[in-house]
């Protein structure tokens, strides 16, 4: 069990890489079309509405087949990496569209008006008043979703990445030790997303306070 | 661009039975998850600590663990361990059930946290029982906030069973895969098409279900 340590230490830090990567890309992908989505801006609006719709309603597994390996028949090749960040970013970028927009959403109309009614040009009550309070609204949702991709990242084994499942099978595959394979592949996910769920709630807590407390 | 594929032989008969299977495989796993999750979700709010505490933890256990790693776990791991062998239609039944219910009992209990505790107090005083005032207050209360979540889970463990492919059980995106594989030579694009029609196909089941979810929210939320 001891040897196949440095293998799933290696998985272990792709996985981290790519999670985090198309995580990162997401949340701009997010915020880029939730503000298209909420100023009507009006031809990209209809385009990020639909991409929103379709990469919500499609899992993750199909989307990354489509991406590796029938992309590259239109003559575009990428590698695995890029294939799956690409593919990360663009799921969670759906899912991060939907929070962004639906706490942009849920600030009610009163605000923008009050902060207006105080003499705030409407671009100083988006980025004063509203954008503020939108962003402590979505954080229960923003944390939900990061731990819903970090988990997706399971999926990537599948366009052969190296990741903690690829290794995992490769090694039931090879040696048999199907026990061991499969414990010290939780062990990884347990580190992995651990810490990652204790400091999202943490960070729920913190925003409810700022929210209702004080 | 490895569309024509598709019209060939009874190709595209079998990408649709394909999806079957996985469709087959989710509704199963979503009644089971409904049911469950329904009656776990109610005793989410009990306050006997062993109760509580071993609900927690499944939880903790489902928020954590992908899918696929519980997967991988039902049906590599129990034939290994238990040295029970499973198929692998059984398994991911089990996965995606055991995984659905830990979803579904935490949107119960999200509801029945809204509910104010006098609803509680008052039909106490009123003289109904526990079972009662469950059945004829909460329930109808609940029903409306539960309707529009509980489908949009089902779009998720639809979306979800795409992973059965992984344990090798043959459902749609498998079926591409053989029929891109038996057509190499005559149509070597055909991995643009097949994976984009999948795709089509995911989206076509998905996004119906996910609209009148957000029509019924809208409706009742007023």
């Amino acid at each position: 069990m001891i040897s196949y340590f440095p293998k799933y230490v290696e998985a272990f830090w792709l996985t981290v890489r790519i999670g985090w990567l198309g995580i990162f890309l997401s949340i701009v992908l997010g915020i880029v079309s939730a503000f298209t989505i909420y100023f009507r801006i009006p031809v990209l609006s209809r385009i990020t509405g639909a991409y929103v719709e379709i990469f919500r309603n499609t899992p993750l597994l199909v989307q990354l087949f489509f991406l590796y390996f029938g992309i590259p028949k239109l003559g575009l090749s990428v590698s695995a990496e890029t294939c799956g960040i690409v593919g990360m970013g663009l799921l969670g970028g759906s899912y991060m569209a939907e929070a962004f927009r639906s706490s942009l959403g849920a600030i009610p109309k009163l605000q923008k008006e009050s902060a207006e009614a105080l003499g705030m040009t409407s671009f100083q009550a988006f980025f004063r008043v509203i954008l503020p309070e939108a962003w402590i609204l979505s954080i229960p949702a923003v944390v939900a979703n990061v731990i819903f991709l970090l988990k997706e990242t399971s999926v990537f084994s599948a366009i052969s990445l190296m990741d903690l499942m690829f290794t995992a099978k490769d090694l039931i595959g090879l040696y048999y030790d199907t026990t061991e394979a499969l414990f010290m592949l939780v062990v990884f996910y347990i580190i992995m997303l651990v810490p990652v769920s204790a400091a999202g709630s943490i960070l729920e807590k913190r925003a409810r306070y700022k929210m209702f407390g004080e | 661009m490895g569309f024509e594929v598709l019209l060939k032989g009874n190709n595209l008969a079998r990408l649709l039975g394909g999806l079957g299977v996985a469709l087959k495989i989710s509704l199963l796993s979503v009644c089971i998850s409904l049911i469950l999750g329904t009656v776990l979700g109610s005793l989410m709010n009990d306050r006997h600590p062993l109760i509580k505490g071993v609900l927690r933890g499944y939880l903790e256990i489902v928020r954590i663990m992908p899918q696929l790693v519980l997967l991988f776990l039902a049906y590599f791991g129990t034939t290994r361990v238990l040295g029970i062998n499973i198929s692998a239609q059984t398994a991911s039944i089990l996965v995606f059930s055991f995984w659905g219910t830990a979803e579904m009992s935490d949107l119960v209990r999200g509801a029945l946290s809204g509910i104010p505790p006098i609803q509680y107090e008052s039909s106490m005083a009123l003289g109904f029982s526990d079972f009662q005032t469950l059945v004829h207050i909460i329930i109808p209360q609940i029903v409306r906030r539960m309707i529009p979540l509980s489908i949009n889970l089902i779009t998720r463990m639809i979306k979800t069973t795409s992973l059965i492919m992984m344990i090798g059980i043959v459902e749609v995106l498998k079926v591409g895969q053989q029929i891109i594989e038996a057509n190499r030579k005559s149509d070597p694009n055909a991995a643009f098409g097949i994976y984009f029609t999948v795709f089509i196909l995911y989206f076509a089941v998905c996004w119906p279900i996910s609209k009148l979810s957000r029509y019924l929210e809208k409706k009742w939320e007023a």
